[in-house]
């Protein structure tokens, strides 16, 4: 064969056609025109479709107050062990600086950085705790729910070293050691698996509010679809500036935060 | 035969230790194997008895999976009522506590299923709040919470 420059610029010129060519073809026949984690799932939301996610106005949320944490965790059965390391928490408080790593400077606000901020599961769009669980024992429910199930859970933790919120618990012990009072109404947890807020999946299912949304007497907490335009949330977030929390890592959660 | 007189009645005495199960009233054990489970409050299960005997652990299984996974939290009995899919308040409502009637053909036929290790083994007390209704009184959950 003739190397020559003619020749050369000639099997170029065809070699990127054939395989722009061949992207273009892909895509075509389906392939992502947009990545998961830029929203691209919100965009088509049909409002017939419930999407849950909730509004947290800090500015409304009284320092002192732990109503909601209390009845979330006397109603699941969430034990109090006592100690840090073998804390179980679905709902808690945590310093801004905690909950919002990435907004915190040396000259933020007097007093918000150490101000606790209201903090759970965050029920992502795009769950890492989803994408990594090897038993499909945490998965998205179709109204946006990631939902534990507690049968299929063998205590990996995965999901607690992919969920970037540290809103995942291991139940080192035997959680009814330390439960005051067992609801009977609501299941406990076993020693080996993981546990997180569940949105209140029992209620919801039953067409009723979490019991936290429930409980706050200031209204601090708003909770509807998501996918509804007409939706007490949608209101709040739409006259609201809002935020979220890790933006940047692409999971989409569904709680949003008014500072 | 070289010492009938020895071995025959050894033989003899080896048959009846090792068919002794079969002919004692003792080893048998007749009577052990029905097992006299507490009488169910309720007036029907969901299904047939009979049914039940045999299926009961498909049942259950179709419905931990249901509620959890598929989010269907009522079953559609053959006979058409509807009941809420709950072991402790459906199933326990009725059989309840399980040491009287789950436990008792499971121990006995040393199956081990490991519901009762989250799940309660016991129904919710009669008159206790109906689990739909709103959270209890929230004063009681933050006496719990103060004696901590």
């Amino acid at each position: 064969m003739q190397d020559d420059r003619r020749t050369f610029l000639k099997t170029l010129g065809l070699g990127s056609l054939v395989s722009l060519g061949g992207f273009a073809f892909l895509q075509r026949l389906g392939g992502p025109s947009q990545a998961l984690a830029s929203g691209a799932h919100l965009a088509k939301a049909d409002p017939n479709v419930k999407r849950w996610g909730m509004v947290i106005d800090m500015s409304l949320c009284k320092e002192g107050c732990n109503d909601c944490v209390t009845v979330c965790h006397s109603r699941h059965n969430v034990p109090d062990h006592g100690n840090k390391k073998d804390e179980i928490k679905w709902i808690w408080k945590a310093p801004y600086q905690n909950v919002f790593t990435e907004k915190n400077h040396s000259y933020t606000q007097e007093g918000l950085l150490e101000k606790p901020f209201l903090t759970l599961c965050n029920h992502c769009d795009n769950p890492p705790c989803v994408r990594v669980c090897p038993t499909q024992a945490t998965f998205k429910r179709g109204d946006g729910i990631v939902q534990m199930d507690f049968h299929r859970c063998i205590g990996c933790r995965f999901c607690m070293a992919g969920c970037p919120y540290g809103s995942r618990s291991f139940n080192w012990r035997d959680p009814r050691e330390n439960i005051q009072e067992i609801d009977p109404h609501f299941p406990t947890r076993e020693r080996g698996v993981v546990e997180k807020c569940n949105f209140c999946a029992e209620r919801i299912d039953r067409g009723q509010m979490p019991h936290c949304v429930e409980t706050c007497k200031e209204g601090v907490l708003t909770f509807g679809n998501l996918n509804d335009p007409n939706s007490e949330v949608r209101q709040v977030l739409k006259e609201k500036k809002t935020i979220q929390r890790k933006p940047a890592l692409g999971t989409q959660p569904s709680v949003f935060y008014v500072i | 035969m070289y010492n009938a007189k020895i071995v025959i009645p050894v033989l003899l005495v080896f048959l009846g230790l090792l068919t002794y199960p079969l002919w004692s009233p003792k080893g048998s054990h007749q009577h052990e194997t029905h097992r006299t489970l507490a009488q169910p409050k309720g007036e029907q299960c969901v299904e047939s008895a009979r049914w039940m005997r045999a299926n009961h652990m498909q049942l259950l299984e179709n419905w931990r999976h249901s509620v959890v996974r598929d989010q269907q939290r009522t079953y559609v009995a053959t006979d058409g009522k509807h009941y809420d899919k709950s072991l402790t308040n459906t199933c326990l409502g009725c059989h309840g506590p399980a040491e009287h009637f789950c436990d008792e053909c499971h121990g006995y036929t040393s199956v081990k299923p490991y519901c009762w290790t989250c799940h309660l083994d016991e129904p919710p007390a009669a008159g206790s709040e109906n689990p739909h209704s709103p959270a209890m009184e929230l004063s009681k959950a933050m006496e719990a919470q103060d004696a901590r």
